[in-house]
């Protein structure tokens, strides 16, 4: 078993050239999926699935910048801005506080993985990389890990039948090479390495962007205390996980499984015993 | 939402803002065969159970009936499940590995173990109707009972806030659901005296499944929504006026009230002058049976369609999840919660 690996995915310098997405699908030969405009800012591609194993997201804010007080540079233009404003269309301007988030999503490769525990066949499993990858020829499109992940990331390739979801490259990681998406960043927004010296270095990172009055940034997924034991692949935010697509506190289903099997066996003897107690009646 | 009861969250905060209003949980990529594996799978995990029960009892030709009820499930069941595999022709892929973590794969080997001892029984009990009930039928019973249970385990077993915030009351929906379908099948062919316990099966199976359900909806709190609006809402409400229907028809067709009301009285006095010693009672009464039976069956399909559909309804709704995680992390923060 080599040292676990990992994704850290610096969303605070994420420009969101989806290089990452394009890198992906090249290296890993995934389908190309429908194309077209959704209407969501830059997000033309929508959210992680089988055909899309990274994914950028773009958020628009209207977050204070501290000159919104400044009078306008022409009161002409303001009037002008105000009746738009009043017919519903509400141009941006520099004074109005804006900023971008981006962020690619990418599976988890949680540490308790809930597709892993719910797959039936065994295609998916651990690598020696502390990765979770599926395995093609054995998957036979049940699709319970669609279901089990609480990240809503792995799903069925329509017309082939199977799931599929990152592999973090395993490919390349078995050749000592990083993942695609880490080698074509070109701001280094993906770090790929060993999990630990990731965590290490984020925590770095958190507490300069601090220092600096960017109070608001976060990890996502460093602590082992989680819901998912610690996620293989994490994030620093700049806001709450749901505006990215996350949620905000995931819990594996398999932390209830023993009350769920419990459930399940407690209903099954109700039902046998209660078929036994109809003949009771119908004895006399 | 709170598992201790259906109150909002105590901690007042902003409507949660969602990515562009995209669900966070992907929906489930099933299709309408697995919700009807539930129901056929609960036919014939209670049909196992009603049938060695009523082999035991001394009720050989109910028990006839129960066996056939249970081979139509247990053989219809794998069909429904191979055809939903996104690649079919590996479906023997399940047995490959066997995984406490996970239902589905439990659940593969108990279909296969019930689908072995029930084949047995009911071949069994086919070539010798006055048979007593052996290891086959044994088995049959025990494997039996979780068939009908662990399908909800399935689907709670999982992220889908609806489906798995009711993970304690959903198991008891489906026993009494199975119930209620092996007991109709065991009706709709033609009833006699032999298939009373059925009947008391069958009525009590209902009551049991709609207050399970209110149990289930009331403890789910605002995630209940998903089970009782739009389709998964019709659904439901179809689902509980069918078994309703059954469970008023087989008291209506019943031959005698337990209470000695004034009906059962009346059923007897009437068959006694009729058919002194025909079993089954007036053929009125047996088609009011008979139809009981077909309703409790449509019933429990339109039951699982319900639950089915609340599971896409809850999936594609980002706010549940996200609000039932804010929930928990509220409760979580506040001390001595």
């Amino acid at each position: 078993m080599s040292e676990r690996k990992g994704f850290f995915t610096d969303t605070s310098v994420c420009i969101g050239c989806k290089a990452c997405e394009v890198a992906c699908k090249e290296w890993n030969q995934v389908p190309a999926d429908p194309q077209g405009l959704t209407g969501n800012s830059y997000d033309n591609s929508g959210e992680l699935g089988a055909n899309r194993w990274r994914h950028v997201a773009f958020i628009e804010q209207k977050v204070s910048v501290g000159v919104e007080e400044a009078p306008p540079e022409s009161f002409a233009r303001e009037a002008a801005r105000q009746s738009l404003v009043s017919d519903g269309l509400d141009p941006h301007e520099d004074a109005d506080g804006f900023r971008w988030l981006m962020s690619s999503d990418v599976c988890k490769h949680c540490t308790e993985a809930g597709c892993l525990d719910a797959c039936p066949t065994g295609a998916l499993f651990r690598t020696e990389f502390g990765t979770v990858v599926v395995q093609p020829d054995i998957c036979n499109g049940c699709g319970y890990c669609v279901v089990s992940c609480p990240f809503g990331v792995i799903d069925q390739r329509e017309g082939d039948g199977r799931v599929w979801k990152c592999t973090m490259c395993y490919d390349r990681l078995k050749d000592d090479m990083e993942p695609a998406c880490a080698q074509a960043c070109p701001t280094d927004s993906i770090q790929f390495g060993d999990l630990d010296e990731l965590r290490e270095r984020a925590a770095r990172r958190v507490e300069r962007l601090h220092e600096r009055g960017r109070e608001e940034a976060r990890l996502y997924g460093d602590s082992e205390d989680d819901g998912v034991g610690g996620f293989g692949a994490f994030f620093l935010l700049l806001d709450e996980p749901e505006t990215y697509r996350l949620p905000p506190d995931p819990v594996v289903p398999t932390r209830r499984t023993p009350e769920v099997w419990a459930a399940a066996l407690g209903a099954a003897a109700v039902l046998a015993g209660g078929v036994a107690a109809s003949f009771l009646r119908g004895r006399r | 939402m709170n598992p201790k009861g259906g109150e909002a969250s105590m901690v007042p905060r902003e409507r949660p803002t969602t990515y562009y209003g995209r669900p966070i949980v992907k929906r489930p990529v099933w299709k309408p065969e697995i919700p009807l594996y539930f129901f056929f799978g609960g036919l014939a995990g209670a049909s196992a159970n009603l049938a060695t029960a009523a082999t035991f009892a001394g009720r050989p030709r109910l028990a006839r009936r129960a066996w056939a009820g249970a081979f139509v499930g247990v053989t219809v069941s794998p069909v429904l499940l191979i055809r939903d595999l996104g690649r079919p022709k590996r479906f023997l892929y399940m047995l490959r590995v066997i995984k406490i973590t996970s239902p589905m794969s439990l659940g593969a080997w108990i279909l296969a173990a019930n689908g072995g001892a029930t084949t047995l029984a009911a071949g069994l009990n086919l070539l010798a109707p006055r048979r007593r009930a052996g290891l086959p039928e044994i088995g049959a019973a025990l494997v039996g009972a979780p068939l009908a249970t662990y399908t909800a385990a399935l689907i709670t077993n999982s992220a889908i806030p609806a489906w798995s915030e009711a993970r304690l009351e959903m198991p008891f929906v489906f026993a009494s659901s199975a119930a209620a379908s092996a007991a109709g099948a065991a009706l709709l062919t033609v009833p006699g005296e032999e298939t009373e316990p059925a009947r008391a099966l069958g009525i009590a199976a209902v009551v049991v499944e709609e207050a399970a359900s209110r149990i289930m909806l009331k403890r789910l709190g605002p995630l209940a929504s998903a089970y009782e609006e739009d389709e998964a809402g019709k659904a439901d409400k179809v689902a509980r006026a069918l078994s309703a229907a059954g469970a008023v028809a087989l008291v209506a067709g019943g031959k005698r009230g337990s209470d000695g009301s004034r009906g059962a009285r009346r059923a007897r006095g009437r068959r006694a002058a009729k058919h002194p010693a025909a079993p089954g009672g007036d053929p009125a009464r047996r088609a009011i049976t008979a139809a009981g039976g077909a309703l409790l069956l449509a019933g429990a399909v339109c039951k699982r369609w319900a639950v089915f559909k609340a599971g896409f309804a809850s999936a594609a709704d980002p706010d549940q999840t996200i609000d039932l995680q804010r929930d928990r992390m509220a409760a979580e923060r506040r001390p001595g919660a």
